[in-house]
C-alpha cells in the first residue's frame, strides 16, 4: 500500500473512531478529551449542541485553535496548544480543576490506551525499558469521570490485540474503563465481561473476535457502527 | 508594610544548597522566568524541585537540569526533556512521578495544614505502592502525604505591594497553590501596582501567603505548541 493510501486509511479509521463518539455527546456534558486521538472529538460535536471541554491545566470552554498571529502564551490547553476561550470559559487553579475531575463533576473523559482488558483495566502511561514520561493527569481522569469511553485503534501496528484478558503493561487504572470504541466496533465493559453492541459496516464479529483477546459476548442488539 | 524586593536576584538571596523549590507553571505556561534565571546566576547545588514539568531543554527548569543544580525532582509529567530523560537513567538525578491531582492536592495540603488525605487515584497501580489503603463506602483510597517546600517560586499576572496576586488565564495553574506551601513564598509579577489598586474580589492569591514580590522583566513567554487554525477559504 502506498504511504499516501496508508496515510489516509488512518486517518479514515481515527474519523470513525471520533465521530461514533461525539455522537454519545449530550447537550450541557462537560467533557475531558485526553491528548492525541480524543482530541478530534472535538471536531464532531453536533451543531447546536453545547458540549463544555475542560482542560486539566485549570480552564471549563475550550475553544478552537487560534488564527495565525492571536496565539496567547497564557491560553494553552493538556497538550500545551494555543487555544482560545469561548462565551462562559471560566479558569481556575489545578487543585481546582482536579477537585473537578475527582470530585466526580466530569460527565465523560475520552482517552486513549495502550491496553484495555476484560475487567475494564487500562494501561496507557508507561512501558517498561522505555523512558518513564509520567502519567499526567490520566489517572485522576479515569477515577474521577463518570463515563469513561477508550478511542483507540482495534490493533497494533503488527495488527496484535490491544483488547486482552489482563493488561501486560503498568496499570493507569483498575476497571475504570466503561467503553471501548475503535475502528472495529464499539465494546461495553460489563461484570459478565466484554459486551460486543455494534460492528463497523461490512465487518462481522467474527472478524472482530479473531483480534481481540477475550471472548466477546454478542449483544443481542448487535447493530452496525453508526458515524 | 513592604514586601517589595528590587529584582530576582534579591529575591533569592537567601536561597542555599539543598533547598526544596517549588515552581509554578504548567508546561512553560506561567513559569518564573526571573526567577529560575537568578537561581541558575546563583549557582545554588543540589536542589530538590517540585514542579508539574522540567521545562524544556534550554528554557525554564531546563536551564537548571542542565547547570547540574538540581539533584532530585518531583513532577507528574516530562516527557519533553531529553536531558532529564539522560540524568535520571545515569543516576544523576532522583525522579519523582506523582498523578497530577495527587500532586495539586498534596500542595494545596502542604498549605492547609492537613497532612496527609486519601485520594482514590492510583489504587492498584504502581503508585500505590508501600501507601496506606482504605476503604469508605466501599471504595478503596490511597493516602498520601502533604507536600511543602522551603521556597516557591510563583508567577503571576498583577501583584500589589502587599503581595495581593491576580493571575492571568492558564498561567495561573500551580502557582495559587505553591504559594501557601512555602515558608518562603516569592512572587514575580508582569505587573506590580499599588496597594488599594487590586479589586478585593478579584484577588486570587491574598497576600499572608507572599513574603516578597517584584516587577519581572524580559519575559520570552515561549509557546510550546503553537497550534493554528486556517481561516475557511473565501473569507
Amino acid at each position: 500500500m502506498s504511504m499516501a493510501s496508508k496515510v489516509g486509511k488512518d486517518l479514515d479509521k481515527r474519523e470513525r473512531i471520533v465521530k461514533r463518539i461525539a455522537s454519545d455527546l449530550r447537550d450541557g456534558f462537560y467533557v475531558n478529551l485526553g491528548i492525541g486521538m480524543p482530541t478530534l472529538v472535538a471536531n464532531y460535536v453536533p451543531a447546536g449542541m453545547d458540549v463544555i471541554l475542560q482542560s486539566e491545566n485549570g480552564m471549563l470552554g475550550i475553544g478552537p485553535y487560534p488564527l495565525e498571529g492571536s496565539e496567547d502564551a497564557d491560553l494553552i490547553n493538556a497538550g500545551k496548544e494555543t487555544i482560545t476561550e469561548i462565551k462562559g470559559t471560566a479558569y481556575f487553579s489545578s487543585a481546582d480543576s482536579f477537585a473537578m475531575i475527582r470530585g466526580g463533576h466530569i460527565d465523560l473523559s475520552v482517552l486513549g490506551a495502550m491496553e484495555v482488558d476484560e475487567e475494564g483495566n487500562l494501561a496507557n502511561w508507561m512501558v517498561p525499558g522505555r523512558t518513564v514520561k509520567g502519567m499526567g493527569g490520566a489517572m485522576d481522569l479515569v477515577a474521577g469521570a463518570r463515563r469513561v469511553i477508550i478511542a483507540m485503534e482495534h490493533t497494533t501496528r503488527e495488527g496484535q490485540p490491544k483488547i486482552l484478558k489482563q493488561c501486560t503493561l503498568p496499570l493507569t487504572g483498575v476497571r475504570v474503563v466503561d467503553t471501548i470504541v475503535t475502528e472495529m466496533a464499539l465494546i461495553q465493559v460489563t461484570p459478565k465481561g466484554l459486551v460486543l453492541e455494534e460492528i463497523a459496516s461490512g465487518l462481522n464479529a467474527n472478524e472482530v473476535q479473531r483480534v481481540t483477546e477475550p471472548t466477546l459476548i454478542i449483544s443481542p442488539n448487535l447493530r452496525v457502527m453508526e458515524s | 508594610m513592604n514586601k517589595v524586593v528590587a529584582n530576582a536576584d534579591e529575591a533569592v538571596r537567601d536561597v542555599s544548597d539543598g533547598a526544596t523549590i517549588m515552581v509554578g507553571g504548567f508546561g512553560l505556561c506561567g513559569i518564573p522566568e526571573n526567577l529560575i534565571r537568578a537561581l541558575v546566576r546563583k549557582g545554588v547545588k543540589n536542589l530538590t524541585t517540585i514542579s508539574n514539568n522540567a521545562g524544556v531543554d534550554g528554557f525554564g527548569m531546563g536551564l537548571l537540569l542542565s547547570a547540574g543544580q538540581i539533584r532530585r525532582h518531583i513532577g507528574t509529567y516530562v516527557g519533553e526533556n531529553k536531558l532529564l530523560e539522560q540524568m535520571v537513567l545515569q543516576g544523576q538525578i532522583q525522579l519523582d512521578l506523582v498523578p497530577q491531582g495527587t500532586f495539586s492536592e498534596r500542595i494545596r495540603a502542604g498549605g492547609a495544614g492537613i497532612p496527609a488525605f486519601f485520594t482514590p487515584t492510583g489504587v492498584g497501580t504502581v503508585v500505590a505502592e508501600n501507601k496506606e489503603t482504605r476503604e469508605f463506602d466501599g471504595r478503596l483510597y490511597l493516602m498520601e502525604r502533604a507536600l511543602k517546600a522551603d521556597f516557591a517560586l510563583v508567577k503571576a499576572w498583577k501583584g500589589d505591594k502587599w503581595g495581593n496576586l491576580v493571575y492571568r488565564k492558564t498561567a495561573r495553574n500551580f502557582n495559587p497553590m505553591m504559594a501557601t506551601a512555602a515558608k518562603i513564598t516569592i512572587a514575580e509579577v508582569e505587573h506590580l501596582v499599588d496597594v488599594g489598586e487590586l479589586q478585593p474580589d478579584m484577588v486570587h492569591t491574598p497576600s499572608v501567603f507572599v513574603s516578597r514580590v517584584f516587577q519581572g522583566e524580559l519575559y520570552e513567554k515561549r509557546i510550546e505548541k503553537r497550534t493554528v487554525r486556517r481561516v475557511a477559504s473565501g473569507q
